[in-house]
């Protein structure tokens, strides 16, 4: 595919076309029309038509504020996204608020709506993008940035927010990438930290506000009000200053009334805010096909290398009340017939016991299966897998010793011992699974070839138990093997990453060494990902302004869906990074191959995790001086500054309340939420 | 992009008790209508079986670790192809009213894919009662003189060679054959007089064969004989399937149940 342009750009104007084909479909806004056309030579074009359950369509007239929402993927990986779902349905709760999706489309599609100037679309009402008022974007992962650019140039929304006017939407950054939104400070208006259910009704009342009084001051001035919450992050209100070598000196606010430092959001009561009540349920097929509840928010186990570990602390609990209603409402309005209990480390509930066990007594008999996809390695996770199997169905089972040498794992903080895990897994193949998924990263700071060798022991190991603790050669284990890349707001944020090649080299080696046994390499499967990929990865994580004009010219050159591998193309970064970065005095290796010092003035430093940069330093250290941190749920407060920072605390339970008894639905009914 | 993927291991003892008996049968015609005729075939079973649950219907499930409901599907539409009359067939652990069931299932599902008819099955196959289909294509953008010259030329062949992309690769058939019947419709006259852009209209009967000749094909076909490039793509619907009478007309295959099993079948 050629080059896209950023002009001439597709209209943006209603159609008047009076082909409508289904009455939700606003004559007076809907792109549906020129859409529809196109479908038909598209791969998936279900995957445009919206009409999901639980969609919703208002009155354009109507609203006073109104949102675009976008996960910067794929429909089939951004429909089931929690996130987006959350927002959505709280904010089209309020009368006057209208929310819709939007979603990446595949290039085939892109190439069509710039052919026939179809701009970037909703899918609940196939509005144009351009129309919202607030066009907000949620990053999971930095590889979405690049779809980013394409949804807005395909909108018609000028590339650089500089050149935004009032016809413009607001473009608003959230999600986990969010933390360090410099490398798109060029394409976004504003980003927002942390816990978005409360941050988008403040958003939505200064929007509210303004407009009510005339948008006095236009987008300039509704940009400050946000900035003056300071919770809301604008970049083009922030000033960086360059070192002669290329650090950052120091990033000030460029005009008074404007924060020095914006904080995160931290919505407290999670049995307030009991959302998904009603779960998107795609048409199309998605990547997950579940109701999935969050069972609690942040972690305190303190692993290293993760960063929602680390932002999105305290440790709330929701209640095994709230849980327990929660997914009766949403398995009773959705019609799916998997529940997915969601955290970090779901095994960590105060009362996942009494969970489990409630749930799966209320639904046996009934086909629906439970899954607890974050887990420990423990044979108490095996007790609530054996629990949560008892309908018949049973989950695979995921176990993440991460790193392969007890010194790494003392590294990274993963408390797990070889001992431990052999035993856990032995456990769960004498209890009848017959496949366990071993997940370990590689490129862990101050890794070895020796710390990425054992994990062969330790799959062979596993394998050689399993076989004596039930006799059979039945079993097998998966070694699958993820690239770590340091992350902002973690103690791992002043690491060096390894070269691709040197972590292409670990896992060649590491394949040889689980089959230099041939009876047990057979039992082993081994999954892995280039170190090419998370190279790139490193670089928009951990970048700051300048790597921007990086992303611009990739997706000049046709970079798009960069976190598909088939689509990713590593090439096409180092050759844009070649082009961009000598001209600031940089390059590629030094935003990630290098070593950060203590005194360096981070990307984002100004934006307020919560966490105290000198307490991660001092983790950082204990980190290289192989010492364990604590869970703070159960020994005394390590100061990480989160809560009295943020005037927070931990919440968990136990709350000794068991989960209510619900009358199970037997007889028939007509179900109500598909009508639009 | 590779994606967490998770695996069900089934243990080789059997579940204890196992699944209730079918006890009553039931065939379903459904419309895949406007937007959702974009709806894939699999989409629409997730789709319909999320459905049943919805409607808590007592549908019956198969033996096993991973018991699926018993649903057996009739030939499917082509995606993006609008329906009237699609079939399907539910088996059910308890015997319930069939109108009933219609309007809890239609509530169920998304608007555009509609349950139409609901009767108790009284025995036969429905799928041997699926003998041919009637399809309308519109052909937005092509004159009605030029589509009845593709079609004239089209019933004067007596085969008509087409090509297609199968599963299996390219294979080359007749599309000639399967067509028993195929009009353009008289052009529309608007009350004002004005000049309406112009769209062909074709109604075809097509005989279920195998390989299956689809709207598609015909396409394909007048494409072959009669060099017919319709400028945008073309919209086709499914108005009915089921049994071809000697008068070329085709029957509900559901009315057989209706009047009782002795009537209909052959």
């Amino acid at each position: 595919m050629s080059a896209p342009s950023t002009t001439p750009r597709p209209a943006a104007a209603p159609t008047d076309d009076a082909a409508v084909a289904s009455p939700h479909h606003d004559p007076t806004l809907s792109v549906w029309p020129r859409l529809e056309a196109l479908l038909p030579q598209v791969t998936k074009p279900i995957q445009y038509v919206g009409g999901e359950l639980g969609a919703v369509v208002k009155d354009w007239d109507a609203a006073t504020v109104r949102w675009a929402l976008m996960y910067p993927d794929a429909y089939e990986v951004g429909l089931p996204n929690q996130g987006v779902q959350i927002l959505y349905e709280v904010l089209n709760e309020l009368p006057d608020v209208l929310a819709e999706r939007t979603y990446a489309v595949w290039p085939d599609l892109e190439r069509l709506m710039r052919e026939h100037a179809v701009p970037q679309f909703t899918v609940d009402a196939h509005r144009s993008v351009r129309r919202f008022d607030v066009f907000g974007v949620s990053f999971s992962t930095e590889l979405g940035y690049t779809n980013l650019l394409t949804a807005i140039d395909l909108a018609g929304i000028p590339m650089l927010a500089a050149d935004r006017t009032d016809a413009d939407p607001v473009i608003v950054a959230g999600g986990h990438a969010a933390f360090n939104p410099e490398p798109i400070a060029d394409f976004i208006d504003a980003a927002v930290l942390g816990d978005g259910e409360e941050a988008v009704l403040e958003i939505t009342t200064i929007v509210r506000e303004w407009k009510a009084e005339g948008s006095p001051g236009g987008r300039d001035e509704l940009l400050l009000r946000l900035a003056r919450t300071e919770s809301v992050y604008v970049p083009r209100f922030y000033d960086v200053d360059y070192l002669p070598d290329g650090r950052i000196q120091r990033v000030v606010p460029n005009r008074p009334d404007v924060p020095f430092r914006v904080h995160k959001r931290t919505t407290m009561d999670l049995d307030a805010w009991p959302y998904p009540k009603k779960p998107l349920v795609p048409l199309a097929e998605t990547v997950h096909e579940r109701y999935a509840v969050e069972i609690f928010r942040g972690c305190t186990r303190g692993c290293r290398f993760c960063q929602a570990g680390m932002i999105t602390r305290p440790v709330r609990e929701r209640s095994i009340t709230t849980v327990g209603q929660m997914v009766q409402q949403g398995l009773e309005f959705s019609g799916f017939h998997e529940v997915g209990l969601l955290s970090l480390s779901s095994a960590d509930h105060s009362e996942i016991g009494d969970m489990c066990s409630g749930l799966a007594e209320q639904y046996a008999g009934t086909n629906v299966s439970l899954s607890l996809p974050s887990t420990r390695v423990d044979a108490f996770n095996i007790d609530l897998a054996q629990e949560l199997s008892r309908n018949g169905r049973r989950t695979g089972l995921t176990f993440a010793p991460e790193g392969g040498s007890e010194r790494i794992r003392k590294v990274i903080n993963k408390m797990v011992s070889k001992e431990d895990l052999i035993r856990t897994v032995v456990t769960a193949y004498t209890n009848g699974w017959r496949q366990v998924k071993l997940y370990f990263m590689c490129g862990l700071p101050t890794e070895t070839d020796a710390d990425v060798l054992e994990i062969a022991d330790m799959a062979h190991e596993v394998i050689r138990a399993g076989r004596a603790a039930t006799g059979s050669k039945d079993i097998r284990c998966t070694v699958s093997i993820g690239g770590f890349v340091p992350k902002p707001h973690t103690p791992f944020q002043w690491a060096s990453m390894e070269r691709p090649e040197v972590i292409d080299g670990r896992l060649k080696l590491l394949k040889q060494a689980i089959n230099s046994d041939r009876s047990l390499g057979r039992a082993i499967g081994f999954r892995y990902h280039d170190g090419e990929p998370s190279l790139i990865e490193g670089l928009l994580s951990r970048g700051d302004r300048r790597v921007g004009a990086v992303i611009h010219e990739v997706w000049r050159n046709g970079g798009r869906f960069d976190g598909w591998s088939e689509h990713f193309s590593y090439q096409r970064w180092v050759d844009a990074a070649a082009a961009v970065l000598p001209g600031f005095g940089v390059d590629l290796d030094w935003y990630t191959t290098r070593e950060r010092d203590e005194l360096e003035v981070l990307p984002w430093d100004h934006l307020d995790s919560g966490l105290d940069k000198d307490w991660l330093w001092q983790d950082w250290q204990d980190s290289l001086g192989e010492y364990e941190q604590d869970d703070c749920r159960w020994t005394p407060c390590f100061d990480c500054g989160v809560c009295p920072s943020m005037d927070t605390e931990i919440q968990i339970g136990p709350t000794g309340r068991k989960l209510l008894p619900l009358t199970p639905v037997t007889a028939m009914r007509v179900p109500t939420g598909a009508q639009q | 992009m590779t994606r967490p993927r998770s695996t069900t291991i089934s243990r080789k003892p059997q579940p204890e008790g196992g699944q209730a008996p079918v006890v009553q049968r039931v065939r379903i015609r459904y419309a895949k209508r406007g937007p959702l005729r974009f709806t894939s075939h699999r989409d629409f079973a997730r789709a319909f079986e999320r459905a049943l649950r919805r409607a808590a219907v007592p549908v019956a499930f198969s033996q096993g670790f991973t018991p699926h409901p018993k649903i057996s599907y009739a030939s499917a539409a082509p995606t993006g192809v609008a329906s009237e009359a699609e079939y399907l067939e539910v088996g059910l652990q308890a015997v319930v009213d069939p109108e009933q069931l219609r309007v809890a299932l239609d509530a169920a599902l998304s608007p555009g894919l509609d349950v139409l008819d609901v009767v108790v099955a009284t025995g036969g196959s429905l799928a041997e009662r699926i003998e041919a289909s009637y399809w309308r294509i519109e052909l937005p953008g092509v004159e009605h003189a030029v589509a009845q010259r593709a079609v004239s030329a089209f019933v004067a062949a007596d085969e008509v060679q087409v090509e297609r992309m199968t599963k299996q690769g390219r294979r080359t058939f007749d599309a000639r054959g399967a067509v028993t019947r195929i009009d353009v419709l008289p052009p529309v006259q608007t009350p004002s007089g004005a000049a309406e852009p112009s769209c062909a209209i074709l109604e075809l009967v097509v005989r279920q064969v195998t390989p299956s000749v689809r709207p598609d094909d015909v396409l394909s076909g007048l494409r072959v004989v009669a060099a017919l490039e319709p400028p945008v793509s073309p919209r086709v619907i499914r108005l009915a399937q089921g049994v071809l009478t000697a008068q070329g007309a085709i029957v509900d295959p559901l009315d057989a149940d209706r009047d009782g099993a002795a009537i209909g079948e052959r």
